[in-house]
């Protein structure tokens, strides 16, 4: 079966290869929705994907439309990080209404939104092209496909400069996080410090596994032993590839944390909840703010 | 595996597959039967025919089908070669899966429903199971063979690293299950825009390869159509290699195209012609 190999350069464009007519008999037609022989539950993957997007995203409309119980003590929602309020207060008193989450929200939206991985989920679960594989997507999905040559998917390229900025926002949560160990009363590890470190590994995890990040590293390269340096890169590039085979699984942990780091600390600074922390020197305190 | 049974009558013993799990897969009962229904026919016109077959421990789909043809059906068209999983031949689609026939356990497939049979439906069909898939040769015929630095072979020091990620990509065996999968070329029959992933694979391993002299950026982008591609992994999900087409092959290209094709920077540097040549 292996192929031939041939001079490329006098050979015409494929457009114009006359290929063999396409099958017409009904029962090998796969281009219906949903059109498959497949007598497994394909569909459970793509529902769970839209249900746990869809979720997500209303509750972040909902989160970031209150601007308000988004930060107490040393906790920062990371829905709002960085905090452009802390940074830009003369801003934000002229324009009291502007919640400074809809100022950040667009990188990890656009980083998120042009993951590699997230564009298997997406293509498969909200645009059908297609649902699973070997089940057909809908005619019309057929007839307007263009994969990511045109806009607006070809923006899907431009995926390295959101990682980069994507690199901003890792340092904030790393701040973030070293900030949560500084109670009013003192040092401590709490509810809190736990809940905003499982965020800020899981994001660091997620982002630092990223195709475009390896692509950087070194898998441009042709030749990885050609300089010192290129062995180093390929080191590393190798230690990333590790991470970058779970990247799907960091997406998720990540935004599941990110979920759970702004229900957790809404509810503290709603009064809700009560954090609980270890004070070095103090001991435990309940509810310290 | 000797005796045949009449296509329209339910077997005696049929759907009584025990269900122990063992391994991760069923130990299959003695004197299990299996129905099949296979698609019988040509591009134009066919149908699905059902046949049963006795199930025996260690049996593949492709036992099952020379079993047919030893028992009902002599003249059921069917292309194979090394029952090994290493020819690539016996491509087919298993339950809606496109699989290998000899790499399909039964003990891996329900029993207890009939288990479909068709060819792979991205090519056009000569015959029952095997398809024309002479369009990939084409495809392949169109990409520069590789083209090292110097005809001096004897001047090659090639270190593992750098050769690595190429041996991935040649445990190809050609069986084209990941065209077949890919939704570009099996539902929006793009096969004049999209190479598919066998040769995105292909052109990875050359254009990644150190010795390898071709600038091949263009050619990925403009005529294998690399764009096409939206990452959904169905070709790695049915490559019986394992090779990770998706991850290793197709975005580190799509990388590669955006360096010189969607960087601003990139671009810059082009128009003011400070652009390294990559080869």
């Amino acid at each position: 079966m292996s192929s031939s190999q041939t001079s490329a350069s006098s050979l015409p464009p494929l457009s114009e290869v006359k290929t063999a007519s396409l099958n017409t008999s009904p029962a090998l037609q796969v281009s219906t929705l949903g059109s498959t022989e497949r007598p497994d539950a394909w569909w459970i993957e793509p529902v769970l994907s839209v249900a746990a997007l869809l979720g997500f995203s209303v509750y972040v409309t909902w989160a970031v439309s209150q601007n308000a119980n988004y930060h107490i003590g040393p906790f920062l929602s990371p829905l709002y990080s960085p905090n452009l309020q802390e940074y830009f207060p003369k801003l934000f008193q002229a324009l009291p209404w502007l919640s400074p989450a809809y100022l950040v929200l667009w990188v990890p939206l656009l980083f998120r939104g042009t993951c590699y991985y997230a564009r298997r989920v997406a293509y498969r679960s909200f645009l059908m092209t297609p649902s699973a594989c070997a089940v057909g997507p809908s005619e019309t999905a057929s007839a307007l496909y263009e994969g990511e040559t045109k806009f607006p998917f070809a923006v899907m390229n431009l995926h390295r400069y959101f990682f980069y900025l994507a690199l901003v926002l890792v340092f904030f949560h790393w701040k973030h996080l070293v900030d949560a160990f500084f109670y009013p009363q003192g040092v401590g590890v709490g509810i809190g410090t736990l809940v905003v470190g499982i965020d800020t590994v899981f994001l660091t995890l997620y982002v630092f596994s990223c195709h475009s990040w390896r692509h950087l590293l070194a898998g441009k390269l042709d030749c990885f032993t050609c300089s010192a340096v290129d062995k180093m890169r390929h080191g590393a590039y190798k230690r990333q590839s590790k991470l970058n085979e779970s990247h799907g699984h960091y997406f998720w942990f990540s935004l599941a944390a990110v979920w759970f780091a702004d229900v957790y600390i809404r509810q503290v600074a709603s009064g809700n909840w009560h954090d609980t922390v270890y004070l070095f020197g103090q001991g435990l305190t309940t509810n310290p703010f | 595996m000797a005796c045949s049974h009449p296509t329209n009558a339910p077997h005696p013993k049929a759907n009584s597959a025990s269900t122990t799990i063992k391994g991760g897969t069923k130990a299959v009962a003695e004197g299990t039967v299996a129905t099949f229904s296979v698609y019988r026919g040509t591009a134009e016109s066919g149908e699905m025919k059902t046949y049963q077959v006795p199930v025996a421990e260690g049996m593949v789909v492709l036992d099952a089908v020379h079993h047919m043809q030893a028992n009902d059906a002599p003249d059921l068209a069917a292309r194979w070669n090394c029952k090994a999983a290493k020819c690539g031949s016996c491509s087919a689609e298993i339950n809606g899966k496109p699989s290998l026939m000899c790499k399909t356990r039964m003990d891996a497939l329900p029993l207890d429903e009939p288990i479909t049979i068709t060819p792979m439906k991205a090519f056009p069909v000569l015959k029952d199971l095997v398809t024309d898939v002479s369009w990939n040769y084409r495809v392949n015929e169109r990409i520069t063979p590789f083209t090292p630095k110097s005809d001096d072979t004897d001047n090659w020091t090639l270190y593992q690293e750098d050769v690595e990620r190429v041996q991935e990509f040649r445990k190809c065996i050609e069986c084209f299950l990941c065209q077949d999968v890919c939704h570009v070329i099996r539902n929006h029959d793009k096969k004049n825009d999209f190479y598919g992933p066998r040769f995105m694979v292909r052109l990875a391993s050359l254009d990644m390869h150190p010795l390898d002299t071709v600038d091949r950026l263009q050619a990925i982008k403009e005529e294998a159509g690399v764009g096409f591609c939206n990452i959904t992994k169905c070709c790695t999900e049915v490559c019986p290699e394992h090779i990770h087409i998706t991850d290793n092959a197709i975005i580190p290209l799509k990388e590669r195209v955006a360096d010189r094709y969607f960087d601003p920077i990139g671009k810059l540097k082009g128009a003011l012609g400070l652009n390294k040549s990559r080869k």
